[in-house]
């Protein structure tokens, strides 16, 4: 179902809890509203299932205005943040409760029913109360029983907090690959940011009920719009004068965000661009799994850097040289990405 | 060798000595409590159908097969009959409209249902008496109609509806507000109606305490007795409730009629108990 949404604001006793979010979403794609808990993320979900009146603003499916529709008539499917399944049915009736409402024949839904178990992983179960099933079960169930009706749009919110970490793991790569082969629009609330990047086509990043930046994984942590999603998206040094640094001088003097991941570590004579190099003395190492975490200090400031395995362990007390690649600069309103411009100096001073 | 102490389910039933007292201060606690309920509880229990079998069996069925305590039997289950469904139909309405809408003047009417507990009966029923009575505001108007209030069946039951209001609510909202509206919420974003939400998904989850609270008002209002003593006017065999007719049989020293009927009511409350566990510990047992 294509989704188009304008200017849409939630006020709850006359404080905004969503304020003017605009968005449109193509049909079949599979979206994440991302953002720190309180933001609002759940009340702009709830505005399109239904369940919560907008103060303002139009919500349109396939072109139609539905923000007068009651929920029951808007073809969603939704999975609640604590599933919500009914404790006094089994997990067969769950599932049959959409398509009884359907009034389809007993024989298609006893069909239907036994499909999405099935499809579910939950071949065997459907005797069960939600009770005597496990948090990644009772998932499920709630997955399969917003399915069932055939949806075209899937809303699902914190659909994996209450599951422990590796079923959880497990459950979004199953949910990803089977939303795919079903094809519905599907929206998910997370405030986890690993989840939405693993999971959504495209990010849609929600702070103090605004809609800070759109697009996908990619793209929002590699271009950030604002300065929040810029610190929000992965790990990041504070910087508070950028023109200080190697291969930015012609930057401007502001504030800047660098990911420990654009700055590289050399030992002396690993490398020759001597012109952006930045001088600094190891304080610290972490292992960090898959990679050294190297806390470096230069000038003021104190950085975080990664070093690959695959070179010579650092130990506290080196001197090394930093490249940053490229830095996040921003003001009190906007930021922009800035490339070290030392890297591709034509003249550099070492031939 | 046996090594009990590692046994993994041996479950102490016993505390450890130094997590109890010493054996004669248990001893005594014990034998207070024993004796304190037996004094409060028990004794009058055993004093009612002792002394309603005083004069023999024979007797007590007799008083119970007398006319005007028949007809006490059949007003007050009357009375039940109607206030009892009433007020099922008000408290699910009422703890319904509370615990899943959000409204303007929510706080007023949680506190006007409790209104009943905290009003004494006697006021309950002198409230009655100056609305529908034959000075009040109504009275003379319905009068005019042809219907009789106070003194009569009508003010009874309505008493009895005013003084019980609170249980089913109140047994229900506490309940209501703990399993809040997301399941009503997942049903309707599954297409069913609000009627359809409330059989399949609201009800069943509140039929235990639902139950309760029916059998917490069915046993106040057959034994309700300062209001409704208020509004009857003790019209014997016609609206004299059992717990009038016992006060009644009482003053009249027929000690052993008032002691039968009273073990009625007794039978009653013993029964409503037995319900209660029963309901309790299926429910206990889901």
């Amino acid at each position: 179902m294509h989704i188009h949404v304008k200017d849409l604001t939630k006020r709850f006793g006359g404080e905004d809890a969503v304020t003017g979010v605009t968005f449109a979403i193509e049909e079949g794609k599979l979206i994440g509203l991302l953002g720190p808990s309180g933001g609002g993320k759940t009340t702009i979900l709830r505005m399109l299932a239904g369940l919560e009146q907008p103060t303002s603003g139009e919500i349109y499916f396939h072109g139609q205005r539905v923000e007068n529709l009651l929920p029951q008539k808007r073809g969603i499917g939704f999975v609640f943040q604590n599933y919500a399944l009914f404790r006094h049915m089994t997990v067969a009736n769950n599932i049959a409760f959409g398509l009884d409402v359907q009034k389809r024949p007993r024989k298609e839904t006893k069909e239907r029913v036994h499909e999405l178990l099935a499809l579910t992983g939950l071949s065997g179960l459907g005797e069960r109360y939600p009770h005597q099933l496990s948090g990644g079960q009772k998932q499920r169930v709630a997955f399969a029983r917003a399915i069932a009706p055939e949806p075209q749009l899937l809303l699902l919110d914190e659909p994996f907090a209450a599951i422990d970490a590796k079923v959880r793991k497990e459950l979004r790569t199953w949910l990803r690959e089977l939303i795919n082969r079903l094809g519905i629009t599907t929206i998910f609330v997370t405030h986890d940011q690993e989840e939405a990047v693993e999971v959504a086509d495209e990010i849609m990043v929600i702070h103090k009920g605004r809609l800070e930046q759109k697009g996908t994984p990619w793209d929002i942590y590699k271009e950030p719009q604002t300065p929040f999603v810029a610190a929000f998206i992965g790990e990041s040094n504070l910087v508070e004068d950028c023109s200080r640094l190697k291969g930015f001088e012609r930057a401007g003097g502001a504030k800047a965000m660098i990911r420990p991941e654009f700055i590289e570590l050399f030992k002396f004579g690993e490398t020759s661009l001597l012109s952006a190099l930045e001088q600094g003395v190891v304080r610290s190492v972490f292992f960090r799994g898959t990679n050294w975490e190297v806390e470096v200090e230069t000038g003021a400031h104190r950085l975080l850097a990664y070093r690959s395995l695959e070179k010579e362990t650092l130990q506290a007390g080196d001197e090394v040289g930093l490249l940053i690649h490229r830095l996040y600069r921003f003001d009190d309103r906007s930021g922009s990405m800035v490339e070290n411009t030392g890297k591709t100096d034509p003249m550099p001073i070492f031939i | 060798m046996a090594v009990p102490a590692r046994a993994p389910a041996a479950v102490s039933r016993t505390s450890p000595r130094h997590l109890s007292e010493p054996a004669w201060i248990r001893a005594v606690l014990i034998a207070l409590a024993l004796l304190f309920l037996t004094l409060v509880l028990l004794l009058p229990l055993v004093t009612v159908f002792a002394e309603a079998f005083k004069r023999g069996a024979e007797l007590y069925f007799a008083s119970l097969r007398e006319k005007n305590a028949l007809s006490a039997i059949r007003l007050t289950l009357l009375v039940a009959a109607i206030a009892v469904p009433l007020n099922l139909v008000f408290g699910v309405a009422a703890a319904w409209a509370i615990t899943k809408f959000r409204f303007r003047g929510k706080n007023l009417l949680l506190t006007l249902i409790d209104l009943p507990f905290s009003v004494s009966p006697v006021i309950a029923g002198l409230v009655f008496v100056l609305i529908f009575g034959s000075k009040g505001w109504l009275g003379p108007f319905l009068a005019d109609q042809g219907l009789k209030v106070i003194f009569a069946v009508p003010g009874i039951v309505l008493t009895t509806v005013f003084v019980t209001f609170p249980f089913v609510a109140r047994e229900l909202i506490p309940l209501m507000q703990a399993q809040g509206s997301a399941e009503e919420e997942a049903a309707a974003s599954l297409g069913a109606g609000g009627w359809r939400i409330f059989w399949k998904v609201t009800l069943p989850n509140i039929k235990w305490a639902l139950l309760y609270g029916v059998i917490l008002c069915n046993a106040r209002a057959m034994g309700e007795f300062g209001a409704v003593s208020v509004v009857s006017g003790h019209i014997r065999g016609k609206t004299n409730t059992l717990p009038l007719h016992v006060e009644i049989l009482y003053n009249e020293y027929n000690f052993s009629a008032a002691f039968a009927c009273a073990s009625l009511l007794v039978l009653l409350a013993l029964a409503t108990l037995g319900v209660k566990g029963l309901v309790e510990w299926k429910h206990g047992k889901r």
